[in-house]
């Protein structure tokens, strides 16, 4: 069993002492700095519970905490449906984000989960670039047991996205088209232009596609997380993001700034290396977990 | 759009201009920016603290407070103290008789399989003869990454399968070399988290039977304020010789760097500089120094000040 050391656990020990003081104020801000918050988003939420602390008249430190959750929490949340889940004759989801986040490894538990839930799922391999990636993308499709279109290492992604839009499409009879990209980094230039044009790809054969792109985002990732948001959500159209790695000891508390600052909501969480490590993404449980408080 | 630090002291100190002689609390005002900074940069919390307190000690001192240009004053202090912790750059140590071992530690995807096959190009390049060890057997496809890589770059693999334990396989590995003459061994590992108990034995039981020369943390330079945890996890159960920070070349100001470096006091020995196997750079502490601050032209602005 691993610890459940979360670096804010701090917090709900706080809250329990009953005088709401400026010390208070000072750790909460402390807690969530460390919890990679960030410092505009962490001041921002202190100064609304703080607000409404005091226009509520709200006495005890358990209610203020309460507050703070209950802030946290509507930052988080989000009005947008999630387009996987609406019918489609195909739905073309595109997965994206920086080196080493754990794309391919979501899209294996991803794959998964629709299949149980009665989706047929394809796998598009377009990730020709990694050393292994293709392989890769081919142990976990095997797991889920799902299939997967791809062509030989060094191939242009493009036409890997053309040729598994068609396999879905006509012989393998999919719903559902998962498709793994390389790791960029958000400030090469050439590589985020390359998911324009597979963007363009899609769109071309089915209607609106693809309908959900999402940003794999590793949980550990400090202030960086803003950037790679904003650069991949005008490259690549991110519509929602995927947590990984949350079963460590970090957090993912930049997703919050990301919402504040971008819009774009997380959609699921990644909480291990196994197929069913992958989950819904639910706000009052993240909150829970990043105050260190379930 | 992006407002460096100097920037930033300038707007304080220019508030103050008409004042005269700064305060203390002029000073102090200036180190809010200061914090912020590094905070923004992912620095550590608690490194953060103790940084500014080390050098509130010098910049209240006659150099900022009489200087007529003391934002360059304040970031020249902040730049040279950063310099100061982030400490010398130091070779690999391969000082001990032949097969040398480096082993490379880290959490899941930092580049560790990456990292391996880039140190190996180097020490071939240097006249060594590097073996490769797949000694990941958890991550679909680790073995292949690293035969892949060690194909482009001429440099053996050794790999016993995914069902022979990590700690057979690098055993296995320093005999191979013994007998063919290989001079370094570079063991792969897989990626693990600080509190897998289960994994982080397995990584006692490889140092165990290999007696690295080093055991390198391999830490991805986008990591937030957990590294410090991460860091002092492998370092209490795997000493570590060394740090390397990888995915440098994207906008990640990499202020993890510091606070790991502050927490092990290990050396920084490498940077990754890109997904190609030559882009590996020795770390130079002045230049991750500006990077963290977020201005790549500090040091001809030191020099106006
Ligand atoms: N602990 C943990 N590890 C994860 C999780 N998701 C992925 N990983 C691990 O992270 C590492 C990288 O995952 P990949 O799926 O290869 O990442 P990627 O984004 O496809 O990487 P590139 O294609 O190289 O950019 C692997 O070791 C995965 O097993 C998670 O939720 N928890
Ligand atoms: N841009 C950039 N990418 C890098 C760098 N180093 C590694 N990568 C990429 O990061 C991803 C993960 O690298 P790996 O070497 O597989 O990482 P790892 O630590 O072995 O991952 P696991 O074995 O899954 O824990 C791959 O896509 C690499 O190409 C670097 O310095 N710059
Ligand atoms: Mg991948
Ligand atoms: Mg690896």
């Amino acid at each position: 069993q691993k610890t459940r050391s979360g670096i804010l656990g701090r917090l709900g020990a706080i809250f329990q002492e009953n005088e709401i003081t400026e010390a208070l104020w000072e750790e909460l801000e402390e807690t969530l700095i460390m919890g990679d918050v960030g410092v505009a988003t962490t001041m921002e939420l202190v100064e609304r519970t703080r607000d409404r602390v005091e226009r509520e008249g709200i006495k005890s430190t358990r209610d203020a905490y309460l507050v703070l959750k209950q802030e946290m929490v509507r930052l988080l949340e989000s009005d947008e449906p999630l387009h996987i889940d609406e019918p489609r004759i195909l739905t073309v989801v595109l997965v994206v984000g920086v080196n080493g986040s754990g794309k391919t490894t979501t899209i294996g538990k991803m794959a998964h989960y629709y299949k149980q839930r009665g989706r047929k799922v394809v796998l598009g391999a377009a990730d020709t670039f990694r050393a292994a990636a293709i392989d890769q993308l081919k142990i976990w499709a095997e797991r889920a047991g799902v299939d997967v279109i791809a062509h030989e290492p060094g191939a242009d992604p493009g036409a890997v996205v053309y040729d598994a839009i068609r396999a879905s499409q006509e012989s393998r009879k999919a719903d559902l088209l998962i498709v793994d990209t390389a790791g960029r980094l958000q400030t090469k230039f050439n590589l985020m232009k390359e998911l324009e044009k597979i963007r363009g790809v899609a769109s071309k054969l089915v209607h609106r596609a693809p309908h959900e792109v999402l940003l794999v985002l590793d949980a550990s990732t400090g202030q960086n997380a803003i950037s790679q948001a904003k650069s991949f959500k005008e490259s690549a159209g991110v519509t929602g993001i995927v947590l990984t790695k949350l079963d460590g000891t970090s957090k993912g508390g930049a997703v919050l700034s990301i919402k504040r600052e971008l819009g774009v909501p997380v959609r699921f969480v990644g909480t291990g290396e196994k197929l069913e490590d992958f989950a819904l993404f639910d706000p009052v449980a993240f909150v829970e977990g990043l105050l260190g408080d379930s | 759009m992006f407002e460096s630090l100097s920037d930033k002291l300038q707007a304080v100190f220019d508030k103050l201009a008409s004042k005269g002689k700064l305060s203390e609390s002029d000073v102090n005002t200036a180190l809010r920016e200061v914090r912020l900074a590094l905070l923004e940069a992912d620095v550590n919390f608690k490194v953060v603290k103790e940084f500014i307190d080390r050098i509130r000690a010098r910049a209240v001192g006659a150099e900022v407070m009489n200087s007529l240009t003391p934002a360059q004053q304040v970031v020249k202090i902040v730049h040279e103290e950063l310099i100061e912790l982030l400490g010398k750059p130091v070779p690999l140590d391969l000082s001990g008789p032949p097969p040398h071992v480096i082993m490379l530690v880290g959490l899941q995807g930092a580049g560790k399989t990456t990292m391996a096959a880039k140190l190996a190009l180097r020490l071939r390049k240097s006249g060594q003869r590097p073996l490769l060890v797949a000694a990941d057997i958890y991550r679909p496809a680790a073995i292949q990454q690293l035969e892949i890589l060690g194909k482009q770059i001429d440099v053996p693999v050794h790999s016993e399968g995914t069902d022979v334990p990590a700690a057979t396989i690098a055993k296995n590995a320093v005999r191979l070399a013994r007998e063919k003459a290989y001079t370094t061994v570079i063991l792969d590992t897989a990626g693990r988290l600080q509190i897998d108990e289960q994994m982080m034995q397995e990584l006692e039981q490889v140092r165990m039977v290999t007696r690295p020369a080093e055991i390198l943390l391999v830490v991805d330079a986008m990591t937030g304020q957990e590294a410090v945890h991460v860091a002092e996890g492998f370092n209490q159960r795997v000493p570590l010789t060394g740090l390397i920070m990888t995915k440098i070349d994207g906008d990640a100001r990499g202020g993890a760097a510091l606070s790991v470096r502050y927490v092990t006091g290990v050396p920084i020995k490498f940077l990754g500089t890109g997904e190609k196997l030559a882009d590996l750079e020795p770390f130079q502490p002045d230049r991750l120094a500006s990077r963290i601050l977020g201005m790549g032209d500090v040091l001809t602005l030191i020099e106006r000040a």
